[in-house]
C-alpha cells in the first residue's frame, strides 16, 4: 500500500539533485519564463492603466445628451410615385437633455453608477486685454463633477471653488491669457459675456484641453449659452470603467437620450488596448509553451539517464503509479522553483523599470507593480504547466519494462 | 490476492515456456519447459553457458518477465495471468534481488538505499526499520560505510550494500543474477561468504545464478540449464564454506 508521497519526493528530490546542472539550468529557464510573463503583465497593466487614467481622467465615463435633431421629410411618397429628394442635414443646437433633473436621482441610484454630473457645455471667447482665446465652455455643479472627474486633484494653482463670478480655467489657457488665480477675465459668447473671477489653474492631462477649458458654475453657463434650466449632458462616472460599454447599452434600452460610453468615444484607443492584450496574451501563451517544452525536454532525458535506477526500482516493487508520480513531482518542484525564483526576477525588472525608466520631468513614466493576486496565478500556471510539461516522461518512466531496463 | 502458504515449497513451476518476438519470423523459444521446484532455505546455483535461458528464467522466477506458456506457482499463488500491479506487489512483498552490477542509486548512501524499499512501502522509514538496516549493513561489515554514496565504495562493497538491500524487507526468496560476476576473485568470496552467512542467519532462500564454478560449488543445490532446458538438477555434496 501507498502511504503518502514520502518515497516520490525523496526520490524526486534525489534525482533533481544528483542532475545539478540540469536541474539549475531548466530552473533558471522556467524562471527566465516565468519573469517574463510576469513583467509583461505589469507591465502592460501599469500602461494601460496609465493610458485609462489620462484619457479618463477629464471624461465621463458615459454620457448622456438630447437625441440629434433630424430631418423629418416634408410628405411621404404616395405609393406607386417616385420621389427624387436631397435631404440637407440639420445644424444641430445646443438642447437640453429633456427633463434632466429627474433623470439624475434615477442614475444615481444605479448600482453600477458611482457619480452624476449635469453639465452646460458650448463654445465661446474668453478675453483679457488684447487677447483673445476660443474656449469650451462648461458649466457644471462643482461638488458633483468633481466626483465624476476628480477635478480638485488636478489643480495646480488657486483653490477649486465655483460660487457665481467665479470660474476655473486650463493651465495653457490660462498661461495665453496672462492670467494667475485671483485674476479676472471676460467669457464671451455669440448671446452674452460676463466677467469673471479666476480660483484655481487645472491640468486636465492634456494639452489641448488645457487650452480651451473654462469651467463656470452650472447657473451661470445656462445664461451665458442661452439655455436657462438646462443641461446639455449629463455626466456619469461608473465602478468599474470596463462595465461602461454595457450600461450605457442598457440605458439606450431605456432612456430616448443620446448616450454614449468613453469605449464609444475611443473607440482607437479601445482598439489598440485590446490589440495590445490579445498580444501580451500572444507573448504569454508562446514563453508558457517555451517553459512547458523546456521542462518536458530535460525530463525525457532524465528519464533515458535514469532507466536503470527506474527499472531497479521497478524491481524492487515500485508501483507503475509511483513511477509516474516521481516524475510528476519533478516536473511540479521544477515549475514551482522556478516560478518563485521568476517572481522575484520580475520584481526586480520592475523595481529597475520604475527607478531608472523616467519621464522628461524626471518622474516614473507609469506606475507598474506586481499585484500578489498576479504573481499568485502567474506561479500557481508555471507550477501546473511543470506538472504537466511531466506528463509525456512520466508516462514513459512508468511504462518502462524493469527487465529491460535493468539490461541496460 | 490469497492467503501466504506455509508450505515447504516455495516455488512450482511446470513446462515453463518462454519466446520473444512472437509471430514475427524473428520468433525464438528460449525456455523449453522448464520444471522447477525450490524448497524453502535452499541455496541453489542456477548455471550454465551464455544464452542457455538463466536470465530469462531468473527474471520469470522474479516476476520480472512473463512467461508465454506453462505454470508458476510462487509461495503456493499462480502468478500466471496477474497483472502489472499484482505482480508489483507480489514481487515487493516476497522477493529481493542483487544484480550483477549492484545498482544501487548513485544519489543516495548506503544505508538511504538499504532502506529504500521500506521507504517505497509505506512512505516513510520507522526506526525500527532504520536500525535493522544498520544491522544488515553492519552484519556485511559496512558499518562505517553507512553514510557513503555508491560511488565512495568498491565493486564488493556495493555488492554487499546490494545484498543488505534484497535481504531488509525479509523477503521469502533472495535471486542474485550474477552477483559476483563483476567483482574479483578476493571482493567475489567476500560476498559469497555474505550470501552463505545471511542464508544460515535468517533462513532465506537464494537462488544464484553464476558462471563461476567455484562458488557454484560452494552451493546445496545446483541446476544447470542449456539451450533453455534443466540439463542437470542435483545436490552439492562439499561442504559449504561460511
Amino acid at each position: 500500500m501507498i502511504s503518502g508521497l514520502g518515497f516520490e519526493w525523496r526520490v524526486a528530490l534525489r534525482f533533481l539533485r544528483e542532475g545539478r546542472m540540469q536541474t539549475v539550468l531548466i530552473i533558471v529557464g522556467v524562471a527566465a519564463g516565468v519573469a517574463v510573463i510576469a513583467y509583461i503583465s505589469a507591465l502592460i497593466s501599469g500602461l494601460q492603466g496609465s493610458t485609462l487614467t489620462k484619457t479618463l481622467g477629464a471624461q465621463a465615463h458615459i454620457s448622456v445628451r438630447a437625441p440629434d435633431d433630424v430631418v423629418t421629410p416634408a410628405w411621404l411618397a404616395l405609393p406607386g410615385t417616385t420621389a427624387l429628394t436631397d435631404a440637407q442635414p440639420r445644424a444641430q443646437r445646443l438642447r437640453s437633455v429633456a427633463n434632466w433633473q429627474a433623470l439624475v436621482p434615477l442614475l444615481e441610484a444605479m448600482p453600477a453608477v458611482a457619480g452624476v454630473s449635469p453639465m452646460v457645455s458650448g463654445a465661446g471667447l474668453a478675453l483679457r486685454g488684447e487677447a483673445t482665446q476660443a474656449i469650451a465652455l462648461m458649466g457644471v455643479d462643482l461638488d458633483r463633477y468633481d466626483r465624476v472627474v476628480g477635478l480638485r486633484s488636478k489643480v495646480i494653482s488657486g483653490t477649486a471653488r465655483l460660487a457665481p463670478g467665479e470660474a476655473i480655467v486650463g493651465r495653457e489657457l490660462a498661461a495665453d491669457l496672462g492670467v494667475r488665480a485671483g485674476d479676472r477675465l471676460t467669457v464671451q459668447t455669440g448671446l452674452v459675456s460676463d466677467s469673471v473671477r479666476v480660483t484655481a489653474l487645472v491640468d486636465l492631462g492634456i494639452k489641448d484641453l488645457n487650452r480651451r477649458t473654462v469651467i463656470v458654475p452650472l447657473r451661470a453657463a445656462q445664461n451665458l449659452l442661452g439655455l436657462p434650466g438646462g443641461a446639455t449632458s449629463l455626466d456619469l462616472t461608473v465602478k468599474d470603467v470596463w462595465s461602461a460599454q454595457e450600461l450605457a447599452s442598457d440605458l439606450r434600452q431605456q432612456f430616448p437620450y443620446k448616450i454614449e460610453s468613453w469605449q464609444e468615444s475611443n473607440a482607437q484607443l479601445v482598439s489598440a488596448l485590446n490589440a495590445q492584450s490579445v498580444s501580451t496574451a500572444l507573448i504569454r501563451g508562446v514563453v508558457l509553451v517555451v517553459v512547458v517544452l523546456g521542462i518536458a525536454s530535460v525530463l525525457v532525458v532524465s528519464v533515458v539517464q535514469k532507466r536503470r535506477e527506474i527499472g531497479i526500482l521497478r524491481a524492487m516493487g515500485a508501483t507503475r503509479g509511483q513511477i509516474l508520480r516521481l516524475f510528476l513531482v519533478q516536473g511540479a518542484v521544477v515549475g514551482a522553483l522556478g516560478s518563485a525564483l521568476g517572481i522575484a526576477l520580475a520584481v526586480a525588472m520592475i523595481w529597475l523599470f520604475t527607478k531608472f525608466v523616467r519621464g522628461t520631468d524626471g518622474l516614473p513614466l507609469f506606475v507598474i507593480g506586481l499585484p500578489l493576486a498576479t504573481a499568485v496565478q502567474v506561479a500557481l500556471i508555471a507550477t501546473v504547466c511543470g506538472v504537466l510539461a511531466a506528463v509525456a516522461p512520466a508516462r514513459r518512466a512508468a511504462a518502462l519494462d524493469p527487465a529491460q531496463a535493468i539490461r541496460m | 490476492m490469497t492467503a501466504p502458504d506455509n508450505s515447504r515449497t516455495l516455488i512450482d513451476m511446470g513446462e515453463v515456456r518462454k519466446s520473444y518476438n512472437l509471430g514475427l519470423p524473428s520468433e525464438a523459444e528460449v525456455l523449453h519447459g522448464v520444471s522447477l521446484q525450490v524448497q524453502r532455505g535452499e541455496f541453489i546455483a542456477l548455471i550454465g553457458p551464455s544464452g542457455s535461458g538463466k536470465s530469462t528464467l531468473l527474471n520469470i522466477v522474479g516476476l520480472l518477465e512473463g512467461m508465454t506458456a506453462g505454470s508458476y506457482r510462487l509461495q503456493g499463488e499462480e502468478v500466471h495471468g496477474l497483472d502489472d500491479a499484482a505482480l508489483t506487489l507480489l514481487r515487493r512483498s516476497t522477493l529481493g534481488f542483487v544484480f550483477q552490477f549492484h545498482h544501487l542509486l548513485p544519489a543516495f548512501t548506503a544505508l538511504e538505499n538499504v532502506t529504500l524499499p521500506a521507504l517505497m512501502r509505506g512512505g516513510r522509514v520507522s526506526t525500527r526499520q532504520r536500525e535493522h538496516a544498520r544491522a544488515l549493513l553492519t552484519s556485511v561489515g559496512l558499518a562505517n560505510a553507512m553514510n557513503k554514496r555508491p560511488a565512495e565504495l568498491s565493486g564488493g562493497m556495493q555488492q554487499r550494500v546490494a545484498i543488505a538491500r534484497a535481504l531488509v524487507m525479509e523477503p521469502a526468496l533472495v535471486l542474485a543474477d550474477e552477483p559476483t560476476g563483476n567483482l574479483d576473485t578476493v571482493s567475489s568470496d567476500e560476498v559469497f561468504v555474505q550470501l552463505r552467512r545471511m542464508h544460515v542467519e535468517l533462513g532465506t532462500t537464494f537462488v544464484v545464478v553464476t558462471h563461476d564454478p567455484r562458488l557454484a560449488a560452494r552451493c546445496d543445490r545446483l541446476v544447470e540449464l542449456i539451450d533453455g532446458r534443466i540439463a542437470r538438477d542435483e545436490a552439492v555434496t562439499h561442504t559449504p564454506v561460511g
